[in-house]
């Protein structure tokens, strides 16, 4: 009998997900057979691709239920919300120079955001509750008369949790204060009407839904009507908010992975809870072992766990058979644990623990199984070798213990 | 991250795990770090007569560099004096380990847990006359 499992097990589709095959399929003929320039008017061959592209669109639209002629075309979401940020403060800042955000954001996010501070923009970043989810009040009263936008993502990355996107906007169309929203990661995972949401601009990636990378969207509405200044100047493409000749076969991947995502959503959903569900029954067998975010509120795909007592860096070296992502920073040159759960509020022992689980479309039942089995007799040899372990075994609350930090 | 072999087989198959009776007066206990850097290490040395360290444990909560590296000096202080195991020298053990840049902080925390646990036995002897060669 041919074996289930392909080592290592892909438990990171968060990180990225494979493009599936029926996209790969579709994009090719637009590298080598059609692979004219879309802004090209004079010939069949840039007809073709022009085609090819706002049938993208249209499918992009599809799935988010907007306009296609609101969608600009990026090279995914990094530069989208760099675009949405940047673009509306430079335009509007007659208006106010104020801008909200919250800690949990993705970098690209934060880090936009403190460009802007250093261009004498002042930002205010909202704490979340121990959920991971930002409070709406809290919200509000940070909102003042020189507020021109806010910006909180959908779903969050490392926990996975889901902001109440749909109350925050109207709170802040009440106001008349443009609201980003950064939906990289709820893609195929939420159900997403911006016929509803109060959203002015919001960010797509194509490679967290199945698409290919280097390929993303920026919904820009035009009713009302947002303005925003291009950051990227040349042939005027894209309604002049960004220039750059279309990359068509990345662009008819985007569409058919968001098309498949629209058809595929629901049972797909369904199907990755369970098997979620199994993991984290499993996991709690285990005794100091956490989630990390809301757990209802919060997308199916994602499981973020912190083993109490083991580090995580190490445990991820012990679960090599596994590819997941680690809330320790301590792979790079810091030894800061991951921001998004010290904003939950996490000791750090507990953020320097964690690692999450993100589950996908090729995520099978015997791989969920074979990592249960796997976790639970890694953790509990490096709880061996862990004095912290000792100590709490011995009865001696860590939070007392006097540490020499270095 | 990539690791060395010899990372990976002190992560692999640690030397020594384990703890000693720390009130035990041939034993010397160094905790080093803190949770919120990411590693603690606990080295014990247990000492002779002779002033000879003849056995040590570790154990430790930190990354795969941390743990070879307090494996490393769990074998390399037996045998020694107090003074020559005090005299271990983290760029020793980062070139043994041939540990990256990010990772050299294992190397001065595993050089500091065997000071502390030196220290420590010291201080547990020090009313008596001296017995240590060295």
């Amino acid at each position: 009998m041919k074996s289930a499992l392909n080592f290592p097990i892909y438990l990171d589709y968060s990180a990225t997900t494979p493009v599936d095959p029926r996209v790969a399929q579709k994009m090719i003929p637009y590298l080598t057979e059609h692979f004219g320039n879309a802004a090209s008017r004079s010939h069949a061959f840039g007809w073709k691709t022009e085609e090819a592209v706002e049938e993208a669109r249209a499918q992009v639209a599809a799935l988010v239920r907007c306009d296609a002629k609101d969608l600009v075309w990026t090279s995914g979401a990094t530069e989208s919300i760099n675009l949405a940020l940047k673009g509306a403060a430079e335009f509007y800042k007659t208006k106010g120079k104020h801008l909200v955000t919250v800690k949990t954001e993705h970098k690209a996010t934060l880090d936009s955001m403190r460009e802007l501070e250093r261009r004498g923009f002042e930002v205010t970043y909202l704490d979340v509750g121990a959920d991971g989810l930002v409070d709406l009040d809290q919200m509000a009263a940070a909102l003042r008369k020189d507020t021109i936008l806010v910006s909180v993502m959908y779903v969050n990355n490392e926990i996975g949790v889901i902001q109440d996107i749909p109350a925050i906007g109207e709170l802040c169309r009440s106001k008349g204060i443009l609201f980003h929203v950064d939906a990289a990661q709820a893609t195929g995972k939420c159900d997403i009407d911006l016929r509803s949401l109060k959203a002015d601009l919001m960010s797509f990636s194509a490679h967290k839904t199945y698409g290919p990378k280097g390929i993303g969207a920026l919904y820009v509405r035009r009713k009302p009507r947002v303005r925003l200044e291009a950051q990227m100047h040349g042939g005027g493409h894209e309604r002049g908010f960004r220039s750059g000749t279309l990359a068509t076969h990345q662009i008819v991947g985007m569409g058919e992975a968001f098309r498949l995502a629209q058809l595929e959503m629901a049972a797909e959903c369904e199907r990755i809870r369970a098997m979620r569900d199994k993991l984290l029954a499993g996991m709690s067998q285990m005794e100091e072992v956490f989630v990390n975010g809301h757990l209802e509120r919060r997308v199916p795909h994602n499981l973020n766990l912190s083993f109490n007592f083991v580090e995580g860096e190490s445990l991820i070296m012990a679960v090599k058979d596994i590819a997941v992502s680690s809330g320790s920073a301590c792979t790079s040159a810091s030894l800061e644990p991951s921001y998004v759960l010290r904003a939950l509020g996490r000791s750090d022992e507990l953020a320097h623990s964690s690692i999450r689980f993100t589950l996908g479309r090729f995520t099978t039942q015997e791989e969920i199984d074979y990592t249960v089995n796997h976790l639970k007799s890694k953790v509990e040899r490096l709880r061996e070798l862990s004095p912290l372990w000792e100590m709490h075994k011995d009865g001696i609350d860590l939070s007392t213990v006097q540490w020499a930090a270095h | 991250m990539a690791y060395s072999e010899k990372v990976l087989d002190h992560y692999e198959n640690p030397r020594n795990v384990g703890s000693f009776d720390k009130s035990d007066d041939s034993v010397g206990t160094g905790m080093v770090g803190a949770p919120a850097c990411g590693d603690v290490m606990k080295l014990q040395i247990k000492v002779n007569k002779d002033g000879i360290i003849e056995d040590a444990r570790f154990k430790t909560y930190g990354c795969g560099s941390a743990i070879a590296s307090s494996s490393l000096v769990t074998e390399w202080v037996k045998g020694k004096k107090l003074d020559e195991a005090a005299g271990i020298k983290n760029t020793q053990i980062a070139a043994e380990l041939s540990l990256p840049p990010v990772k050299i902080h294992c190397s001065i925390l595993a050089e500091d847990a065997i000071k502390a646990a030196v220290e420590d036995y010291k201080k547990k002897h020090v009313k008596e006359p001296a017995k240590e060669a060295g």
